[in-house]
C-alpha cells in the first residue's frame, strides 16, 4: 500500500495501470480531462499506448479494437462524449467485450456546463445505445473508490466480457483526498485466451455482433440476458449508513451521497431516525435490499436525492414496488444539494 | 452466387462455414461484383507472405460485412465507417499483428470519413482497402460521396448533380495532400492490365506493413453491377469508361523507400509489474504521524477551511498544502477546487476539511475557517463564516474591515510580506504559517514536510519555508 492526497480523475489513472491496463484512447473534456492527461502521462512510461483519438466515437471503437485483441483497455468522457459512445458501448455488449468507460457527469442537455451533475443515469444506466444489453454501472464517491472501483471495473470487464461504467460526477473527479494505492496482482497482466491475439492458437478467434438468423440472435440475446442475471445475482453492492433503526431513509449515489451522510446525522441530532443506503451498483441496483426495508413497519418513507430531474428515483419506485411514499429532492446545472436542505426534507418527511 | 472463386487461396477457408446457407463454396457476392476478385488478391498476398497467423481483418459495414465468412485469419466485424478506430486500437496493442481494414465508399468516405482521414494523417501502420463503387451496394443503391456526376441512384433518382449533393470525392487526392502516408494507389478492377496491377499494389501495400513503413491505401475501382443495374461486362466497361475518368487509376503516393521501418510500429517496451509504483510515483514515504486534536481548542478542531483570492496567489495550493497535512497527520482530509472556466475568469477558490471523523460533504457551506486573499473574496464569503470562526484576510488586498463582529478576525498583509521575501507567489504560505500559528493544528515539522510534496520545483521549497515562518511570527507578535 502507498498513501497519496490525490484528485479522483488521477486515481483512476493508478488504478487502472495497477489492475493491468494496457492502454488508453480517449478525447478531452472538462471535467474528465485530468484522467486522459495522467493516462498521457503514466502509460507510456509503463510501455503501453496512450492515444488522443479524434472523437469520442473513435476513442470507444479504438477501445473495442484494442479488447478484441485481448487487451485490458478503457476510456474516460462526459456526457457529451458518452452520447457519441453510445454506438461503441452497443457493438461492445453485442460483442462482448471487456472495456471500462469512465463517464465524470456534467451538466446537460446540449453542452450545458462543467458543473457536476448526475443526469447521465438514464443514459448509462438504462442504456442509451441499440439494443438488448446491460452495462455494470459502478458509482465511486470518493477518490478511493475512484482508485478501487475502476481496478474492480476491470475485474468485472473480464469476468463478465461486458463493458463496465464508472460512473461519477465532476466533483468526485475533482476532489482530491488520501487514496491508498495497492499492489498490482501477477494476474491481471495476462490477455483474454478468447481474443483475436494474432497468433496461431486464436487464428479462428472472431469478434462479432451479427447474427442474421433471427433464432440465432434470439439465441444470443437470450445468452446476455442470463450473463446480466448472474450480475444481479453476484455483484450487487451497497453500502449502508444508521439504518438499523432508521424511519426515514435516504438514497443517493456520488457527490450527494456524501452530502447526505453528513445529512444524516444532522437528523439524528435532531432526534429524526434517519439512515441512509447508497447503491454502489447502479446496475445492478440493490432492489432486494430495497424492498427488504419498505417491507419493514418503522420505514415510513424513502428520500432520494440526486443533481437531476428524478431518474434514479424510477429505479427505486420499481424496487420498492412503491409500498412506501418516495420523496424526490433533486438539483439541477450543477447545483449541489446541501447538507441544511437533505436534513430539512428528513424533518419535513418524519413530520408529515 | 458467384463462382469466380475457382482455386481456393490457403487464406481462405476450405469450406465457408460461417456461412449461414447450404452454399458454403461460393461467396455471397452477386456475379460480377468486385470485392470477391479483391478478396481473393488479398488471400494469394496473405498466402504468399505466410502471414495468415498474425493477419487480422477488420470487416465493415456493407456489402464485404462478411469479410470473415471467407478469411482464416483473425477476424473483427466493426461498426459502419469505424474500422479504421477499430484497426488503431488492435495496431497499437499488437503491432506485431498485420491489420488489413477492408472497407466500402460509404463506409470510408461518408460514415467514416474522418476516421480514415485521422488514421491517415497519423501514419499508422495499417493497410488499408478502400472499395469504390460509386454507390451503396448492401443498402439496396443509394448515392455514395464517390457516385459520379449524372449518375442515378435510389437517392439521387434524377442524377447526382453538382449543386444540389456536390462532386464525387476524390478520397485518394485528398489524403495524398497529407504528410504521414507512404503508400497510396488507385487501381481498377477491369481487365487483365489493370487486373495485374491491382494484384501488385495489393501485395505492394501489405508489403508496406510487413516492413513497419505505415499507412497505405488502395483504392479499387469496383463493380457493382446490381447497384448501378448493369451486366457484369457492362459495369466492367463503366468502371473503364466512366469511372476513370473522374477517378484516374495510377500511384498517388510512395515514399516507401524514404521511410525508416519500425519508427513506425511504435513498439512500446513494456515495463514488469513490479515497476509499477515506482512508475506512479508511489514509492515515497513521506513523513507522517498519527495525532490527535486533543490540544487543540475546540473551534479549531475539525476545521472546514474556504480559500479564495485571485488565480496565482496560490490559492488551490494553499488548499492542497493543508489537506496533504491533514493526511500526514492520518486525519481525514479533502480539498475540492473551483474548476473550469470559473478561474479563468480571475477568481478562484476551494474547500477544505480535515477531520478525525468521516468526512461527508467535502463541500465547505459555512466555514469555520475563511481565509480572503483578496476584495471580492471577502466580501461573498465573509457572510458564510460560522459564528465563532476564524477569518484570515489579506489586509495588502483588501482595504476595507471585515463587517462580522461574531467572529475571530486575523488581519495579514500577506502579499506584503510576501514581496520582501521578493517573490508575490509565497503569499499562500505566508498564510499558511498564520494558520498554524493560530490554531497550533499540525504537528510543525509534518507540516514544514508537506512542502515536498506539494511544491513542484524543489529549489523554491527554502523560500516557502520561509515565508511559513515569517506567518508564525506575524501571529506570534500581532496584538503584542
Ligand atoms: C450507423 C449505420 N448507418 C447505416 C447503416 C446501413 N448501411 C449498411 S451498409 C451501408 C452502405 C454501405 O455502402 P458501402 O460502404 O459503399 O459498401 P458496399 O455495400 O457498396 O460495398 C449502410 C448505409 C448501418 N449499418 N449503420
Ligand atoms: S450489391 Fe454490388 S457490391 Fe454488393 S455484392 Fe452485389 S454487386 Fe457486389
Ligand atoms: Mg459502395
Amino acid at each position: 500500500m502507498a498513501k497519496e492526497l490525490i484528485k479522483g480523475n488521477e486515481a483512476v489513472i493508478k488504478g487502472a495501470l495497477l489492475a493491468g491496463c494496457d492502454a488508453f484512447y480517449g478525447y478531452p473534456i472538462t471535467p474528465a480531462s485530468e484522467i486522459a492527461h495522467a493516462a498521457a502521462k503514466y502509460f507510456p512510461l509503463a510501455g503501453k499506448p496512450f492515444l488522443q483519438a479524434e472523437s469520442e466515437i473513435a476513442a470507444i471503437q479504438m477501445c473495442y479494437g484494442a479488447s478484441g485483441g485481448g487487451s485490458r483497455v478503457m476510456t474516460a468522457s462526459s456526457g457529451p462524449g458518452l452520447s457519441l459512445k453510445m454506438e461503441g458501448i452497443s457493438y461492445s455488449c453485442g460483442s462482448e467485450l471487456p472495456i471500462v468507460i469512465v463517464d465524470i457527469m456534467r451538466g446537460g442537455p446540449g453542452l450545458g456546463n462543467i458543473a457536476p451533475e448526475q443526469s447521465d443515469y438514464n443514459q448509462i444506466v438504462k442504456g442509451g445505445g441499440h439494443g438488448n444489453y446491460k452495462v455494470l454501472v459502478l458509482a465511486p464517491n470518493s477518490a478511493q473508490e475512484m482508485c478501487d472501483l475502476t481496478m474492480l471495473a476491470f475485474h468485472l470487464a473480464d469476468k463478465y466480457r461486458n463493458p463496465v461504467v464508472v460512473l461519477t460526477d465532476g466533483f468526485t473527479g475533482q476532489m482530491m483526498e488520501p487514496v491508498e494505492f495497492p499492489y498490482p496482482n501477477p494476474g491481471d497482466f495476462k490477455k483474454h485466451h478468447w481474443a483475436a491475439m494474432a497468433t496461431p492458437e486464436t487464428r479462428d478467434s472472431i469478434i462479432n455482433s451479427i447474427y442474421l438468423d433471427p433464432y440465432e440472435l434470439q439465441e444470443h440475446n437470450e445468452k446476455l440476458q442470463k450473463k446480466y442475471a448472474e450480475m444481479e445475482k453476484n455483484e450487487v453492492r451497497f453500502e449502508e449508513y444508521m439504518i438499523a433503526d432508521a424511519e426515514v431513509v435516504g438514497i443517493s449515489y456520488g457527490t450527494v451521497s456524501r452530502v447526505m451522510f453528513t445529512a444524516v446525522d444532522v437528523a439524528r441530532n435532531k432526534g429524526i431516525k434517519a439512515g441512509m443506503l447508497r447503491p454502489i451498483t447502479l446496475f445492478p441496483f440493490p432492489k432486494d435490499k430495497l424492498i427488504e426495508l419498505a417491507n419493514f413497519d418503522r420505514v415510513k418513507a424513502f428520500l432520494v436525492s440526486e443533481m437531476s430531474n428524478g431518474q434514479m428515483v424510477d429505479d427505486v419506485r420499481l424496487a420498492t414496488h412503491f409500498k412506501k411514499p418516495i420523496y424526490f429532492f433533486g438539483t439541477m446545472g450543477g447545483v449541489v444539494p446541501q447538507v441544511e436542505q437533505l436534513a430539512q426534507e428528513f424533518e419535513k418527511i418524519i413530520k408529515t | 452466387m458467384a463462382k469466380d472463386i475457382l482455386t481456393k487461396p490457403k487464406a481462405f477457408y476450405d469450406n465457408f462455414h460461417r456461412k449461414p446457407d447450404q452454399n458454403k463454396q461460393d461467396t455471397h457476392y452477386c456475379p460480377g461484383c468486385g470485392h470477391g476478385i479483391l478478396h481473393k488478391m488479398i488471400a494469394e498476398a496473405i498466402d504468399d507472405f505466410e502471414i495468415a497467423d498474425r493477419t487480422i481483418m477488420i470487416s465493415p459495414v456493407g456489402c464485404s460485412v462478411f469479410v470473415y465468412y471467407y478469411f482464416d485469419t483473425g477476424n473483427l466485424q466493426v461498426a459502419h465507417g469505424r474500422a479504421p478506430a477499430v484497426a488503431t486500437g488492435y495496431k497499437r496493442t499488437h503491432p506485431e499483428a498485420i491489420v488489413i481494414s477492408y472497407q466500402g465508399d460509404g463506409d470510408l468516405a461518408a460514415i467514416g470519413g474522418n476516421n480514415i482521414l485521422q488514421a491517415a494523417n497519423r501514419g499508422e501502420n495499417i493497410t488499408f482497402f478502400f472499395v469504390n463503387n460509386a454507390i451503396y451496394g448492401m443498402t439496396g443503391g443509394q448515392m455514395a460521396p464517390t457516385t459520379l456526376l449524372g449518375q442515378k441512384t435510389m437517392t439521387s433518382p434524377y442524377g447526382r448533380k453538382a449543386e444540389r449533393e456536390g462532386y464525387p470525392m476524390r478520397v485518394l487526392e485528398l489524403l495524398s495532400s497529407l504528410e504521414a502516408p507512404t503508400y497510396l494507389e488507385r487501381v481498377a478492377l477491369t481487365d487483365a492490365k489493370h487486373l495485374m496491377k491491382a494484384r501488385a499494389a495489393v501485395r505492394k501495400a501489405i508489403k508496406t506493413q510487413i516492413d513497419g513503413k505505415g499507412f497505405s491505401l488502395i483504392e479499387v475501382l469496383s463493380a457493382c453491377p446490381s447497384g448501378w443495374r448493369m451486366t457484369p461486362t457492362d459495369a466492367v466497361a463503366w468502371i473503364s469508361e466512366k469511372m476513370e475518368k473522374t477517378f484516374p487509376v495510377g500511384v498517388y503516393k510512395d515514399v516507401i523507400k524514404d521511410r525508416k521501418p519500425n519508427t513506425w510500429t511504435r513498439m512500446l517496451e513494456k515495463v514488469p509489474f513490479e515497476k509499477y509504483h515506482e512508475i506512479l510515483e508511489l514509492t515515497g514515504e513521506p513523513m507522517e504521524i498519527e495525532a490527535d486534536m486533543s490540544s487543540v481548542l475546540d473551534i479549531y478542531k475539525n476545521p472546514e477551511i474556504l480559500i479564495a483570492g485571485f488565480g496565482g496567489q496560490g490559492v488551490l495550493l494553499l488548499g492542497q498544502f493543508l489537506a496533504e497535512a491533514g493526511m500526514r497527520h492520518c486525519w481525514n482530509s479533502s480539498w475540492i477546487p473551483s474548476y473550469g472556466p470559473e478561474m479563468r475568469g480571475g477568481t478562484a477558490n476551494c474547500h477544505v476539511k480535515i477531520s478525525e471523523k468521516r468526512i461527508g460533504s467535502p463541500i465547505v457551506a459555512k466555514p469555520s475557517i475563511l481565509i480572503a486573499m483578496n476584495l471580492p473574496s471577502l466580501d461573498k464569503f465573509e457572510p458564510l463564516l460560522k459564528p465563532g470562526g476564524l477569518l484570515i484576510y489579506n489586509t495588502t488586498m483588501i482595504s476595507r474591515a471585515p463587517s462580522r463582529n461574531d467572529i475571530e478576525i486575523l488581519p495579514i498583509p500577506a502579499t506584503k510580506m510576501a514581496d520582501q521575501l521578493e517573490s508575490l507567489r509565497v503569499a499562500n504560505m505566508v498564510v499558511a504559517g498564520a494558520i498554524q500559528e493560530k490554531t497550533k493544528l499540525f504537528d510543525e515539522i509534518i507540516l514544514k514536510d508537506c512542502l515536498n510534496t506539494v511544491v513542484k520545483h524543489k529549489n523554491f521549497i527554502p523560500l516557502n519555508l520561509q515565508a511559513i515562518d515569517k506567518g508564525k511570527e506575524y501571529v506570534e507578535n500581532f496584538g503584542k
